[in-house]
């Protein structure tokens, strides 16, 4: 079968990934590894270099040293895109203000002209559907809540039929409540198509609830990676000080 | 400003090698088509019928002083055909549209709406920089045609009304008539062409490099209005000097 065909995840390996701004290496060799079909989540605090990294993956940055590969082949290789479909949802959403929430979610069928206006038409509104959004079509994204464009995000991101979806944050400025939303669109997604999912957060609860494995990122340097269990009791100074991080001063 | 005239011409020569994809633009070109000239149309014609005024008015008491007035509908005429309209044209398309269109890219840019793009495979050169540019680079040379008929007529009431010029709306147009050739209204409309390709890629390049937030996209478009001014009167003189030959 095509792998263009092939709806199921894809693997996505990193090996010594180094990038510098202005003199300030923010990656300093990173290495991990993505099975096909899991929930992958990197989690390190602010700062740490994880958004970085998501743009590696996606291309929008190139590293100074190291490399990507998906199913094994070099992400920069000009196939890739062709090849694999890859997809991320923006920490902010990132949705095209000047157009509506349907035409948002159709973008990429209509310009790359992959189907006709009502099929495209239809298939945004079953997009929106599987996202709890179904009469969300004609409305502005600035007339969205956070935990709504996010979700929206996800829908334009589906409508690629990804093989491998990477989240930056995408439970940030919302709710407790919209963000287990999120989090569980990103399960039901992972059980119904079986994409390979990354996702970078520094939300503990969205990280141990539905990650299958984990990576600690801190200091542009990967400390750990296991799954949620095995994180949790690693007995590392600066994993345990990101986990059990709380107020020292208790309201009296 | 001249450390970006490499990435510049970069996107110029990428826009012209996206042409092609025009037709698939046609929408979104003609959208931005109605954007500019309905921005601009009302201003272009307060601001040419007065500069046409404004020339009468400065040479006119003058020639008729000299006994010349009968020359007066030709150099108003082939002043405003030649570079008034031209340039003022752009300057006002360079502050209206021009910065709008920085602002525009630069925000998005920002938030990260242009990297949205470019993770779904879609180029924004294609998708924004090229039908700006065709829009612009047509509508503006039609908004100097229409600027030159009324900065003619502006030219021709103050002349008319003003009793110390005192020259009739027929004495006014047939001079014109006399001095100005169409090669001259061809010769405005080809300047405001190349300053409409000097505003769209100006600002469309600021907007793409557009970085830190709201105070970033400020700065994105007072360098793209103030850049494209600049290389506007600087390539007026070049192009005078090559149609003069």
């Amino acid at each position: 079968m095509n792998a263009a065909n092939n709806h199921s995840g894809v693997t996505l390996q990193v090996r010594g990934l180094r990038k510098s701004f202005d003199g300030q290496e923010v990656l300093k060799g990173i290495d991990f590894d993505v099975r096909a079909g899991e929930i992958f989540v990197i989690m390190g605090p602010s700062g740490s270099g994880k958004s970085v990294l998501l743009k590696h993956l996606i291309g929008l940055e190139s590293p100074d040293a190291g490399e990507i590969r998906i199913n094994g082949e070099p992400v920069q290789s000009e196939e890739i895109p062709a090849k694999y479909r890859t997809a991320m949802v923006f920490q902010s959403g990132a949705l095209l203000n000047s157009l509506t929430v349907g035409e948002n979610v159709g973008l990429y069928l209509s310009e790359h002209r992959l189907k006709s206006p009502d099929e495209i038409e239809k298939t945004v509104s079953e997009r929106l559907t599987d996202v709890g959004l179904a009469d969300a079509a004609n409305k502005m994204p600035g007339e969205l809540s956070g935990g709504m464009k996010k979700r929206v995000a996800i829908a334009r991101a589906l409508v690629v039929e990804p093989q491998l979806i990477l989240y930056d944050e995408p439970t940030s400025e919302l709710d407790p409540i919209s963000s287990v939303v999120v989090g569980n669109e990103i399960l039901k997604l992972q059980e119904r198509t079986r994409v390979t999912s990354l996702v970078v957060s520094h939300d503990r609860d969205l990280a141990f609830g539905i990650g299958n494995r984990i990576a600690v990122i801190a200091e542009g340097r990967i400390l750990k990676i296991g799954t949620p269990e095995e994180i949790k009791n690693f007995n590392d100074p600066l994993v345990q000080k990101f986990l059990n991080a709380e107020f020292k001063h208790h309201k009296k | 400003m001249f450390e970006n005239i490499g990435e510049m011409v970069l996107l110029f020569w990428r826009t012209l090698l996206a042409l092609p994809l025009a037709w698939r633009q046609r929408q979104k070109i003609f959208d931005q088509f109605f954007e500019i000239g309905n921005a601009s149309l009302l201003m272009v014609c307060i601001l040419s019928f007065f500069i046409g005024g404004v020339l009468s008015l400065q040479i006119g008491p003058f020639m008729a002083d000299k006994g010349l007035s009968g020359y007066l509908g030709g150099i108003v005429g082939y002043a405003h055909a030649r570079e008034l309209a031209p340039i003022m044209m752009a300057i006002l398309i360079a502050g209206r549209v021009g910065s709008a269109m920085a602002a525009e890219i630069g925000s998005m840019r920002v938030y990260q709406e242009i990297d949205a793009l470019r993770t779904m495979n879609i180029n924004p050169i294609h998708y924004l920089v090229l039908p700006r540019i065709v829009a612009i680079a047509v509508a503006l040379p039609m908004l100097v045609v229409f600027s030159i008929l009324v900065g003619w007529f502006g030219g021709a009431v103050v002349a008319a009304v003003n009793a110390h010029i005192g020259v009739s709306y027929q004495g006014f147009f047939a001079d014109l008539r006399n001095v100005v050739q169409i090669k001259d209204v061809a010769n405005g409309v080809f300047k405001s062409f190349c300053f409409a390709i000097i505003v769209g890629i100006v600002s469309c390049h600021q907007g793409l490099v557009t970085i830190g937030g709201p105070r970033g996209i400020g700065r994105s478009v007072t360098k793209a209005v103030v850049n494209s001014i600049v290389l506007i009167v600087i390539f007026d003189y070049v192009l005078t000097r090559i149609l003069l030959k």
